[in-house]
């Protein structure tokens, strides 16, 4: 069931002043099921824009992590601010892409209406999308190449455009840290190297992009900063120094020959 | 004749019926299109049940058969019924459609148990409840504002206005939280609440329209429309005019056949009864979404695949100098109508005892059999497959390379001459 | 004398033939209720109304076989119908079955019709809406003896395939089970109960029979035929009760039935120690109220751990830092420490007793070797990781766990060992 979150009571006040807010700070959170943990004492914290990639094995908690920071499952223990405040004090600022299984592409909505509602952040309660949320909402479907596409009922496109109209949506909320769960599945190479350059671009106007991603292989060329994630989080930081085998092996366990091919590739790209 | 025997009495109650009827007809229908995309259908029918004892309650605190107290009762049932179920399911892990069942009949029991307790004690028929008596309510007029207009009327006016109201004013939430209800929560549109307020809605519409049609038949008013709607078109907009234009139809129609100077029969279920024939209609016949068209335009590509095929096969025989007799593909009778299409085409003949192309047919052939083994090549130069792979991927992919695309791959491949198995790739 | 005694007969016969009905229908209910097809039951009952009315119509009187016949077609007709609707069009599965319900207008319409023929007002053809009982032949007892005994009959012959189908559809198709007519005859099964259960319980209320035993049955046992039997018991018991309640307080049999049921069901729901909604709720709290504690002892652990084998005083901010508590939680779990008598708190902060520090030490040794084995087999370990130290014994082999406790003994981080007490764990 979805939960409304409860902005946290503010915690004791840290020892230490600080001076400007991290990005995205993840303090000690758990999330269980009954006496299972699903999430257990993660530790997080991102103060630099960057484009960062959660990994893991499947199970490992990752979708899980995102909903838990936007407030869409219980915390069992600890509390994640987003620069510097709870979370539903920030939800301007947040922009979400969910994951596509559960959409249901019968829905009598075009592309364009897609795209849009990712101005009704900025809309709030009740007030209609005008002519100004619209020529916004176009500029997003072209920076993905959909701008001919924005008439069709969103069941008519192909896997690779379906995931660039939800990309757009996530572009036009304009936000200032973007969570994506799991934006690549079952999308064509060329769809992610768009989508890729299109994150690229966030990161470097001085957006955070936390992204859930499938595919050891492509992480170094992708991400500057990397999480991995098993339940506990093993390691986070940036790719050169953080995706070593050990870590990969702490993560996965020995027996993934991916690891072989991961390993590779980072050294390919360090050297 | 028939025409004297319309009094002017006679007039003015059938236009006050399906005014009525109307009104709760496109109520049901408008909040029916959300139900029907949040697949809540069932909990539509869960509520039109459930209301039964907050009905009976208000009757039996009041007195009165018609009530704001009968519309506060049933919405407090709606969501109740709603609320238990939705916890029966998150805490007691009971599965959601049983949840729902077991909520609703229990409720349902109950009011009917209520009811014939209540209605034992006046002359009323216990039936009405259920089946609605629609004809009746025009005989019940009061004195509203000047007008003399039939005593259920207001109530069920307002339960349109309301409806209209809150779909008006949540348009952009209605939509977004049945779509993508992570992402409204995640944007702080509480799910929850529009979640909550569609029921209560459904449930005040619900009881209003009981006079009219009774509890059982709302639920086909409810449903049905709104299912018809969603086959017609691809916008939300148009799928609540469409549901409201198909519930104005059935109503009016539904009404005009069921009055006893046609079929003389209960008039709610003819309503529900029209509304299922628009509805099988709509699933044989709507242009996009249809069974027929589907089935069509399924016909449609099988036939030009079939053609291509056939002008290709008549290709190679012709470069390699091989006489072609008959040509048989998977399907004889697609094979036979297509040979008769290209005919008529003048794409090719059947003379000397086989089949050729003609001057005009080479063309296309030329074509298809370009796109071929520019597919080949591709696949040949850029994944490096076994060349007894390429054949069966490019069978497929020839009919959908346009020249458009085969000018973009023979850029790419740099004007390639020949395919990965040697043969020369026509020209464009 | 003998109009006592046949009275007493007509009431037997009527409540044997219900009772077998409900046993029936609890049997049947329980592969309804597992496959997610409770509505489907509801929207067969809806389905038959205009099959029962076109046989009356078409017959002329109301006669037992056609009629049933007609149901059961339209019945089934209704069903195959939600199937191709699902499968041919974008007509999702809820809507369909609402479609389905709306057979239910023809049926009225046709109602109508009868009712405006000579003789119609006495098919007693209203009394399908709510069920009639009292009406129940001993004819109407045998066919309904009939079809217990062939529902008995085939879910004992085809009790594992049904139980596959149920459990893993997937898995049954693989095996080469056939899945699609498994579920057909499952169908059929309901189709006949819902079709049977009409004149007794009503169109409206013959859901509840599938549903509410089947549902009650599901909080008392785990195991497919403790299920079945008790859900045939539960449907019996609401059958019979509510018939006779119906008599004696003169009200309609169909509801009376169903709120016998629902009884039953709410019962189910609080009273059953462990799946009971009661037992539940109460133990879903326990686990929260465990795991904070939990965390409270080994964080006081983790602090204190430099400091071994002295006990220091902890302030509180620290305490409240490390883990962001908020005041409120972190007192609640303080007092509850003191209670226990693993914490002390004074002016200073915040230490472990004695035998606080043991326990705390075995909370943090559970973690820590869960943590490890997370660690170091990260692709056996998801699903068993659990904050429980218990489980360690239970879950992960022996020679695993003597491994992990020697990784962390040497490194210095084994909690039990720090605090001497290893021998005792």
């Amino acid at each position: 069931m979805i939960v409304d979150v409860q902005p946290s009571s503010s915690a004791a006040a840290r020892t230490a002043p600080v001076q400007t807010s991290p990005i995205l700070d993840i303090h000690d959170v758990t999330v269980a099921y009954q006496r299972k943990p699903v999430l257990w004492d993660i530790d997080l914290v991102l103060d630099q824009p960057c484009l960062a990639g959660i990994v893991g094995p499947n199970g490992a908690g990752k979708s899980t992590l995102i909903k838990a920071v936007l407030g869409l499952v219980p915390l069992a223990s600890g509390e994640v601010r987003i620069f510097g405040k709870p979370v539903a004090e920030q939800r301007r600022r947040i922009g979400y892409v969910p994951q596509r299984e559960s959409i249901d592409w019968d829905f009598p909505v075009s592309v364009l209406d897609v795209v849009l509602m990712g101005t009704y952040g900025e809309l709030g309660w009740f007030r209609r999308p005008g002519a100004k949320q619209r020529v916004w909402a176009r500029q997003c479907l072209e920076k993905l190449g959909l701008q001919d596409l924005e008439h069709q009922q969103i069941g008519q496109l192909s896997g690779g455009q379906q995931q660039r109209t939800f990309l757009a949506r996530a572009l036009a909320q304009k936000a200032d840290i973007y969570f994506m769960d799991e934006p690549l599945a079952g999308v064509d190479a060329a769809t992610e190297r768009i989508i890729f350059n299109l994150l690229r671009e966030l990161r470097d106007q001085g957006n955070t992009v936390v992204v859930v991603h499938h595919d050891l292989r492509t992480v170094p060329t992708y991400f500057d900063h990397v999480v991995l994630l098993n339940v506990r989080l093993v390691a986070s930081g940036p790719v050169a120094t953080v995706f070593s085998q050990e870590n990969l092996k702490k993560t996965y366990g020995a027996r993934l020959s991916l690891l072989e091919a991961a390993a590779e590739a980072v050294r390919e790209r360090s050297s | 004749m028939i025409l004297l025997a319309f009094t002017h009495a006679d007039i003015d109650a059938a236009l006050w019926t399906i005014a009525v009827g109307l009104v709760c007809n496109l109520s049901c229908a408008l909040l029916g299109c959300f139900l029907v995309l949040r697949r809540m259908s069932l909990v539509g029918d869960a509520i039109s049940h459930a209301v039964l004892p907050g009905i009976a309650l208000a009757v039996l605190f009041t007195g009165q058969i018609t009530s704001t107290y009968i519309l506060l009762g049933a919405m407090i049932f709606g969501m109740l019924t709603a609320f238990l179920s939705e916890s029966l399911n998150a805490f007691a892990g009971v599965s959601e459609d049983a949840s729902l069942g077991i909520v609703f009949t229990s409720f349902f029991a109950l009011g009917v148990i209520l009811i014939s307790k209540v209605f034992a004690h006046t002359d009323l028929d216990p039936g009405c409840v259920f089946l609605g008596n629609l004809e009746m309510v025009p005989l019940d007029k009061v004195d509203w504002l000047g007008m003399w207009i039939p005593r259920a009327f207001p109530t069920m006016l307002l339960g349109l206005v309301l409806t209209a109201g809150f779909i008006s004013l949540f348009w952009k939430e209605l939509k977004l939280s049945s779509l993508d209800p992570a992402l409204a929560a995640a944007m702080g549109f509480s799910p929850r609440l529009v979640h909550y307020l569609l029921i209560a809605l459904v449930a005040g519409v619900v009881v209003a329209s009981f006079e009219a049609v009774g509890s059982i038949l709302v639920i086909p008013l409810l449903i049905v429309p709104a299912a018809t709607a969603h086959l017609l078109c691809d916008r939300l907009a148009w799928m609540l005019a469409w549901s409201a234009l198909l519930s104005i139809t059935c109503t009016v129609l539904g009404y005009v056949l069921a009055s006893r100077w046609l079929l003389n029969v209960n008039v709610g279920g003819m309503m529900a009864s029209v509304a299922l024939a628009q509805f099988f209609l709509a699933v044989l016949f709507a242009p996009r979404h249809g069974i027929v068209a589907k089935v069509l335009r399924t016909l449609w590509l099988s036939l030009r695949i079939a053609s291509e095929d056939i002008l290709a096969r008549l290709y190679r025989l012709e470069e390699k100098g091989t006489e072609a007799p008959t040509l048989t593909e998977s399907n004889p009778w697609i094979t036979r109508v297509a040979l008769g299409q290209l005919r008529r085409r003048g794409w090719i003949r059947y003379q000397d005892g086989s089949w050729a192309l003609t001057s005009s047919g080479r063309q296309p052939a030329a074509s298809i059999v370009r796109a071929h083994r520019l597919w080949e090549a591709f696949l040949g130069e850029h994944f490096e497959l076994p060349l007894d792979h390429l054949h069966a991927a490019a069978e497929r992919m020839e009919h959908y390379l346009d020249p458009g695309l085969q000018s973009e791959l023979a850029q790419a491949l740099l004007e390639p001459q020949r395919d990965p198995h040697g043969k020369s790739i026509p020209p464009s | 004398m003998m109009l006592l005694l046949a009275v007493a007969y007509n009431t037997l016969v009527v409540l044997t033939g219900v009772s077998l009905l409900g046993a029936c229908a609890g049997v049947v209910g329980c592969f309804a209720v597992l496959r997610r097809r409770s509505l489907t039951g509801d929207a067969l009952a809806h389905a038959a109304l205009p099959g029962l009315c076109l046989a009356y119509l078409i017959v002329g009187q109301r006669e037992r076989e056609p009629m049933l016949f007609a149901a059961l077609a339209t019945g089934l007709l209704g069903i195959a119908l939600i199937a191709a609707l699902r499968r041919w069009t974008r007509v999702k599965e809820d809507a369909a079955i609402g479609v389905v319900l709306s057979f239910f207008g023809v049926g009225v319409v046709l109602l109508s019709v009868i009712q405006g023929l000579p003789g119609g007002a006495r098919a007693g053809l209203q009394s399908y809406n709510l069920g009639q009982t009292a009406g129940l032949t001993r004819e109407d007892v045998a066919f309904i003896g009939g079809l217990a005994l062939l529902t008995v009959l085939v879910v004992l012959v085809l009790y594992k395939e049904f139980k596959l189908i149920t459990f893993d559809q997937g898995f049954a198709r693989v095996q080469g089970w056939p899945a699609l007519r498994l579920d057909l005859a499952l169908m059929g099964l309901i189709a006949l109960v819902v079709v049977l259960g009409l004149p007794a319980v009503g169109v409206l209320l013959v859901a509840a029979l599938l549903i509410v035993p089947a549902a009650a049955a599901r909080f008392w046992t785990q195991r497919l035929w403790l299920m079945l039997m008790l859900s045939a018991g539960f449907g019996t018991v609401a059958c019979f009760s509510g018939t006779v309640l119906s008599n004696d307080w003169d009200l309609p049999p169909g509801p009376c039935i169903v709120l016998v049921g629902a009884a039953i069901f709410l019962f189910s729901v609080a009273v059953p120690p462990h799946r009971g909604l009661v037992g539940r709720i109460l133990a879903r709290r326990r686990c929260q109220r465990d795991l904070a504690y939990g965390t409270l002892l080994n964080t006081l652990f983790d602090l204190s751990e430099p400091f071994l084998p002295v006990r220091p005083a902890l302030p509180r901010d620290e305490l409240a830092q490390r883990r962001s508590w908020p005041p409120a939680t972190l007192q609640r779990l303080l007092r509850r420490g003191v209670v226990l008598g693993h914490v002390d708190v004074n002016h200073q902060g915040v230490m472990l007793t004695r035998a606080g520090l043991l326990e705390a030490a075995q909370v943090t040794q559970g973690r820590r070797l869960w943590a490890q084995f997370l660690q170091d087999h990260p692709e056996s370990a998801q699903g068993m990781v659990s904050f429980d130290a218990a489980s360690l014994d239970t879950l992960v082999p022996q020679a695993i766990l003597a491994e992990l406790q020697n990784r962390l003994r040497s490194a210095g981080r084994l909690p039990l060992a720090l605090v001497g007490a290893e021998d005792k764990a």
